[in-house]
């Protein structure tokens, strides 16, 4: 934390709880709880069509919830003085066409009484080679940039980022973290979706695992890793063994699936338990299981368990 | 990096946020090639064609009679070109690229949009008028002093009730859909009644073109700048199609 930073208050950045959306007959946000430190970066992860777009326009008082309670920084989404406070990039980049990133900045710095400096911000995210060029001539990453300098110009407490890495070089992609990070350290709240699962890991302090418009899990990621881990094992066997037999042995609540040829996963809520059952019945059908571990080790293996789904950009 | 991130959000005043909005929808009006033909080139070469020569017949047998026809006319037909199907295009397209949508996260109010849309605007028309009217009087327009002054209110409320105009159409409909409609409506409406007087449409129709708000824009100034009066018919007819397509922008404009 930088001298003279404000000290975090004790309520978090945002609050969501109970978030229901609906669009007609299609639940969108089913019942989600979200919550966002000052001072943290919360990532929230999912597949396509998970709700987390919906989520933070929500939080950004872009469209109304249907059910639940939303405080950002103590307010509803929709107050006023919001405006000023949070800084948003949409996922498209709502920048005109034939207007420049330095024109688009310069007009959203006049938006406020202390913003950043224009030609700073551009240097920062790498735009200076682009910087008069109109937008409409601009990659898909440096859209992206020009976004993310757009949600910070204000100097916000608050940042939502919706996918602010995606389609990004690694070079500009690490820019965008060192940003987020110094975001962090600054005292700044930042909420952002990502379809990496390393950006995740690496950068957030908070990672919100959503599907179906539900929290599936959340925590700190190496928590998150090690909370998934303790309750699923893995071990490898021939391909196509018949697991029903398997499954009534184990305690109940436990569930186990074959994830790719002859490696199969359970999930039980007692693992030793399960160890011991999975170790019996292999003996009892003669096979020899190999490589029987709790270990996990990326929170991709815990995003695939949990959803069942693979990240798809 | 050493950027300073540190918190210190705090929304510029209104004027300097209007003004801000102001100079960045005058850029994008003025960058567009074909807008700018549309509002400067059109009425400034119709105006010079139209006085000297008689190609169409717009009434008045000398170049003065012309002129006092022909000049009114073509500040209407700057006024359609700018506060109508300008605005309409440059608003489609703010709506099509999300810009609507991105300004409703930050500091920027809907009326902050419009009040910086509308100076944009004015600003441009202030140009063309003072244009039109010094290439005119340096032709030999000779208008009513008093009606030269009553041109301000007037080019105002016609302005209001184009500008509505185009906001509504902008609003509901898509980009594409309000490029093609802003480029014929303007086509329609500046031949009925705006670069050929409303007198010279057939007697029936007279009636039904002054209905129109580019027309009654049109015949208010010239009757203004030729006799130094306001028509009050006109002037409401003004009235009540800003009054209807305000309504109808608050009602459906959509931001995004």
């Amino acid at each position: 934390m930088s001298d003279g930073a404000p000290t975090p208050p004790a309520m978090p950045a945002l609050s969501v709880s109970g978030l229901v959306k609906r669009y007609g007959e299609r639940t969108v946000v089913d019942s989600l709880d979200l919550d966002a430190a000052q001072g943290a970066v919360t990532a929230v992860l999912g597949p396509n069509g998970a709700g987390k777009t919906t989520t933070l326009e929500i939080c950004e008082g872009l469209r109304n919830a249907d059910l639940g309670s939303i405080r950002v920084l103590g307010q509803s989404p929709r107050d006023p003085t919001l405006r000023a406070r949070v800084g948003v990039m949409l996922q498209e980049g709502g920048v005109y066409g034939s207007v420049s990133a330095v024109e688009a900045l310069t007009h959203a710095a006049a938006l406020y009484e202390s913003p950043q400096g224009v030609s700073d911000l551009v240097d920062a995210l790498g735009l200076a080679e682009v910087a008069t060029v109109p937008s409409r001539r601009l990659s898909g990453g440096q859209r992206q940039r020009l976004g993310v300098a757009l949600a910070i110009v204000g100097r916000p407490e608050l940042v939502f980022l919706d996918e602010p890495t995606a389609g990004l070089d690694p070079q500009s992609r690490r820019a965008v973290w060192e940003l987020i990070a110094s975001l962090r350290d600054a005292g700044v709240a930042v909420v952002l979706t990502t379809h990496y699962l390393e950006e995740a890991e690496h950068l957030a302090d908070h990672v919100v695992i959503m599907d179906h418009g539900r929290t599936l899990a959340s925590g700190h990621p190496h928590d998150l890793v090690s909370s998934v881990a303790s309750r699923t094992l893995r071990f490898t066997a021939e391909s196509g063994l018949h697991l029903q037999g398997l499954e009534k042995r184990l305690p109940h609540g436990s569930t186990a699936v074959e994830v790719s040829p002859g490696t199969y996963l359970v999930t039980s809520p007692d693992l030793s338990e399960a160890m011991g059952h999975v170790s019996a019945w292999c003996i009892d059908l003669g096979i020899n299981p190999t490589g029987i571990s709790s270990e996990q080790r990326t929170l991709e293996d815990v995003f695939l368990d949990l959803t069942g789904d693979d990240l798809r950009p | 990096m050493t950027l300073d991130v540190r918190p210190r959000a705090a929304p510029a005043s209104r004027p300097r946020r209007v003004l801000a909005h102001a100079r960045l929808e005058l850029v994008m009006l003025l960058r567009n090639g074909e807008q700018l033909l549309l509002t400067v080139v059109l009425p400034l070469g119709l105006l010079v064609a139209l006085a000297l020569t008689d190609i169409i017949d717009v009434g008045g047998s000398t170049r003065e009679e012309r002129l006092a026809i022909v000049v009114p006319g073509m500040v209407a037909l700057a006024v359609l070109s700018t506060s109508f199907t300008a605005l309409a295009i440059q608003t489609g397209f703010e709506r099509r690229y999300g810009v609507l949508r991105r300004i409703g996260t930050t500091p920027l109010t809907r009326s902050d949009v419009l009040g910086g849309k509308s100076l944009a605007v004015l600003t441009i028309e202030t140009a063309q008028v003072l244009v039109l009217s010094g290439v005119g009087a340096a032709m030999g327009w000779r208008p009513d002093p008093v009606g030269l002054v009553l041109m301000v209110p007037l080019v105002l409320v016609g302005s209001a009730a184009l500008a509505t105009l185009a906001l509504l159409l902008a609003g509901v409909a898509r980009a594409e859909a309000t490029l093609a409609l802003a480029n014929l409506a303007y086509l329609v409406l500046a031949s009925a009644g705006v670069v050929i007087p409303v007198e010279k449409a057939p007697d029936g129709v007279q009636p039904f073109l002054e209905l129109l708000p580019s027309a009654a824009l049109a015949e208010s100034l010239r009757i203004a700048t030729m006799d130094g009066s306001v028509n009050g018919y006109l002037v409401a007819v003004l009235v009540v199609w800003a009054t209807l397509a305000g309504a109808g922008v608050s009602r459906w404009f959509r931001w995004e």
